[in-house]
């Protein structure tokens, strides 16, 4: 990857009358990048996305564009292109027209207007579409010709604002490939705006965890997954026990009533520490050999595996596994060293990790309303 | 009670239509009697089409609407995107409020607050019989206008503001997004504007009457002149004659009108299918 | 938000100026004729001299109240007809509707005068039926049935349209919990077609107590009512100061009872077909 700066922000704020929405954001977005804001709704990762379109401007700190300052640089001046949420496809042009729009505006000449419009359609499966009313297309197909119109101009960087909620989950796994591959063709800088943290893994080089408008971590995708550096991000990236413990030394931390080694080192002694452990990692053994025991409180069949709850000394433990247990067994648990990650308090501990009033219904429910609210 | 609602409406339209059904009736009477249908003639037409002033009227009615609803048609426009791109609410309030002022005072009252504006400026200038095609020109813009802000008003506040931003994005400075991409947007609003004010205009008499000059008449100038004393059986013909215009006016924007329905429900068909799909 | 480009700031300032030249100007100018003399000096005589007016603004007012009761009597039942008819028959009601407001008022007025004139339809048929002759044209009666008639249907189509927008499921409501067909439109129909009515009652207030024509060619010159006072002093008289008055006057008493009846209905903006 190269690793030339392309956008870099800098202590950017930003208030919608009188409500803080950014608040002190400094970012590097390196060329060629496929970099991903990844927030629940309200946590002002669309604002950026907005401000390094140049349609809205910061109150503080400043955005530069290839070391220069661009912050009163209009859309239209900037090498910067928008996939926009809900496409945006103009309604009283056909599929050629909506593509060629920026081209004209350009005023390029006709024959390298259609050849690009065809190579774009091409890149995009839509071959033989140029005279389709965007209105008679689907979903999916007015999502690939708002993809092709801005990447027809050969921005520097790509900006595409959720560009898949609106699509349903096959269609949105199709586009995901389809997304990576573009952006491996063209080379161009994608800057990818989401609410879904399984996008945000599986497509991104750099994903950037946003809450409450700032920052709350940045680094690849596995980085965020193996080794989130708050409860916030533990939460939000995947399931995750997260346990208050106290670091007895390195690689000793005590929680749940027990004594585990792990790997992590580099605080201080007998510091409060949140604990997390995915329930991925968690291995259900017979009550003797476990580190901990717990009692089965409820079992759902997910297909891959079962998740369980488990009530340890009323802290209630997510566990995924592929062995069958039935409600109201007591089960051994059993925790690997490299399973077990240690983060410092933060002002999301004691507020995300735990169980106990845990219902999947819910879940969906909330990311719903997020949905709506994210406007 | 069905029948009872059958017969009220039929009761209240057939009174609200007697009277223009009666003046379109003896406008073919050729005997002058207001009571008695004796022949059937075109007297009273043939009367009308002699009378040159009638012409004249006719001429400076059509010039008037034609330049006047355009004339608001392009500020009224432009008025509405600048209205909606106005950042500040107390600003939109402010000038949308200014603006239907005519609508909402008595057009005797816009009619005598411009001829005091006219007369008053003229006095100013030491000018003389200022009232006139001008007068006329700048009083029907500007009770037009308030029209064209209504009707066009919502469709540039119906516009997804991500079509505009694509268009900025896509590389238009804002001029040419509000020619490239919002015009065609709002095309239907603005036809509908023109239209209106094309016949408010065509239609208007008591602001007219208050700024005209006797060598610049309208045809409602014309007919109020004509009728303030004597029953005149060409004003019967002349009154037939446009009450057919109006009718196939309102017949036309009426198709005009279901049509682009018939598009938008099409549309919204096929965008729902779409967005299973 | 993004700041305005100057485009956006511009393409509202020819309507600023226009409305600035010749809707703000043209009130100043009523307001400094009706503050003024002959000299230009400032006085208080002309408002003053309004009281021997008086009796005029009661009769403009006392007219105009009564056309627009009668409307709103007449009309809302028309407007609740009209709504329960069929999809199909209601397009063409509304067209019906529609057709006069279009047609030019003085038309109208002049079509009605030609039904009631003395050589007319309707005192020809009552003569006929062995009344004696009568004379409508001059009446009282005429000019408040001209009135009537000429602003009827600006009273029924906003109500007409607030009634279709009306929520069938609240009648529903209403019937399930034990209203009549009276209960019904008194308790539930009637106060939420209240934006319609005020709107409606509006659109025929305001052209009653100006106008001037529907007096001159129905009441046949007898009577005086504010729109021809005013239309008087400033066709003919040598100065417009007392006209400039009357217009600030009655200018002022609408847009106070405007300014009243918006507090009960939020979408005026519903009268604009």
């Amino acid at each position: 990857m190269n690793k030339d700066i392309l956008i870099r922000l800098n202590g950017i704020s930003k208030a919608f009358d009188g409500e803080t929405v950014l608040d002190s954001i400094s970012l590097e977005i390196h060329d060629k990048e496929f970099i991903t804001l990844l927030g629940p709704s309200g946590c002002g990762k669309t604002t950026t996305l907005r401000i390094i379109g140049g349609f809205e401007t910061p109150d503080e700190g400043d955005v530069f564009f290839d070391g220069k300052r661009i912050n009163d640089v209009p859309p239209y001046q900037r090498q910067v292109n928008t996939v926009f949420q809900r496409y945006a496809l103009f309604p009283h042009l056909n599929v050629f027209d909506n593509i060629a729009f920026g081209l004209r505006i350009q005023k390029r000449p006709d024959a390298e207007i259609r050849q690009k419009v065809k190579d774009m359609l091409a890149m995009v499966n839509l071959k033989g579409f140029e005279r389709r009313k965007v209105s008679t297309l689907s979903g999916g197909q007015q999502q690939r010709v708002a993809i092709a119109r801005a990447l027809v101009n050969q921005p520097k960087v790509l900006l595409l604002d959720e560009p898949l909620a609106a699509l349903d989950l096959k269609l949105r796994k199709d586009m995901q490939n389809e997304l990576k591959n573009i952006q491996h063709q063209t080379g161009i800088t994608f800057i990818y705006v989401t609410h879904d943290q399984e996008e945000a893994l599986s497509m991104s080089d750099t994903v950037v965890v946003m809450a409450h408008g700032q920052i709350q971590q940045i680094g690849s995708p596995t980085d965020i997954y193996n080794e989130p550096v708050n409860a916030f991000v533990a939460d939000f990236i995947g399931e995750s026990n997260i346990v208050d413990g106290i670091m007895l030394a390195d690689r000793s931390v005590r929680f749940a009533g027990h004594t585990f080694v792990c790997v992590d080192g580099g605080f201080a002694k007998n510091e409060q520490v949140d604990v997390v452990v995915r329930p991925e990692d968690v291995d259900v053994v017979p009550v003797e050999k476990g580190m901990l025991k717990g009692l089965v409180t409820g079992v759902t069949f997910k297909g891959v595996h079962y998740e369980i709850i488990v009530d340890v000394d009323g802290f209630k433990w997510m566990i995924q596994t592929t062995d069958f247990v039935a409600e109201g067994e007591t089960i051994g648990l059993y925790i690997e060293p490299d399973a077990i990650h240690i983060m410092k308090k933060s002002e999301f501990s004691g507020m995300f990790g735990d169980y106990s009033s845990f219902s999947d219904e819910l879940d969906k429910l909330s990311v719903i309303t997020e949905d709506e609210e994210e406007e | 009670m069905k029948f009872l609602s059958r017969f009220y409406m039929a009761l209240i339209f057939f009174i609200l239509y007697a009277p223009i059904l009666v003046v379109i009736v003896f406008s073919f009477n050729g005997s002058g009697s207001l009571s008695h249908f004796s022949d059937f003639s075109l007297h009273w037409y043939r009367e009308l089409f002699r009378d040159g002033e009638a012409l004249s009227a006719l001429k400076n009615s059509l010039f008037l609407a034609v330049t006047s609803s355009v004339f608001a048609t392009v500020i009224g426009t432009f008025a509405a995107f600048g209205i909606s791109r106005a950042k500040r609410r107390y600003y939109q309030v402010a000038v949308e409020t200014v603006s239907k002022i005519p609508m909402m005072n008595p057009d005797i009252v816009t009619g005598v607050s411009m001829m005091l504006l006219f007369v008053g400026v003229a006095s100013i200038l030491k000018l003389s019989n200022v009232l006139g095609l001008w007068t006329m020109l700048i009083a029907h813009t500007t009770f037009n206008l308030p029209y064209v802000i209504l009707s066009v008003l919502p469709k540039f506040r119906q516009m997804d503001k991500s079509l505009t931003e694509a268009a900025l994005d896509l590389g238009c400075t804002p001029a040419q997004t509000f020619f490239r991409v919002e015009l065609p947007f709002i095309v239907p609003g603005v036809i509908s504007g023109l239209m209106m004010s094309f016949t408010l205009s065509l239609d208007d008499f008591v602001i007219s009457h208050f700024v005209s000059s006797p060598d610049f008449k309208t045809l409602p100038l014309y007919i109020y002149n004509q009728t303030a004393h004597e029953v005149k059986f060409s004003m019967y013909a002349l009154c037939t004659l446009l009450i057919f215009v109006i009718l196939i006016l309102l017949i036309a924007v009426n198709l005009a009108g279901s049509a682009e329905d018939r598009k938008l429900r099409k549309k919204n068909r096929a965008g729902a299918k779409g967005g299973r799909g | 938000m993004k700041k305005q480009s100057v485009f956006e700031r511009l393409a509202n300032a020819p309507h600023l100026v226009w409305s600035a030249l010749f809707i703000i100007a043209p009130l100043l100018f009523v307001v400094y004729f009706a503050f003024t003399d002959r000299d230009g000096g400032f006085t208080l005589e002309n408002i003053l001299s309004l009281s021997s007016y008086s009796g005029t603004f009661v009769m403009s007012l006392g007219f105009s109240l009564i056309a627009t009761t009668v409307c709103f009597l007449i009309g809302y039942p028309l407007a609740y007809c009209m709504s329960r008819a069929s999809e199909k028959s209601r397009t063409i009601l509304m067209v019906l509707l529609m057709l006069p407001m279009w047609i030019s008022l003085l038309i109208r007025t002049y079509s009605l005068m030609a039904l009631l004139d003395n050589g007319g339809l309707v005192s020809t048929f009552l003569t006929r039926l062995g009344f004696q002759k009568l004379t409508f044209i001059g009446t009282e009666g005429a000019v408040i049935l001209g009135m009537i008639y000429d602003f009827l249907p600006y009273m029924v189509l906003p109500i007409y349209t607030s009634m279709t927008k009306l929520d069938k499921r609240y009648l529903e409501a209403a019937n399930d919990l034990g209203c009549n067909g009276w209960q019904t439109l008194f308790k539930v129909i009637l106060p939420l077609t209240t934006p319609g009515i005020v709107s409606g009652v509006t659109m025929v207030f305001v052209p009653s107590i100006s106008t001037f024509y529907i007096s001159q060619k129905l009441g046949g010159g007898s009577f005086d009512l504010l729109g021809d006072t005013i239309e008087r002093q400033f066709q003919n008289a040598v100065t417009y100061h007392t006209g400039a008055a009357i217009s600030l006057v009655m200018m002022i008493l609408i847009l106070i009872s405007l300014a009243v009846m918006n507090k009960f209905s939020d979408s005026e903006e519903d009268i604009i077909v």
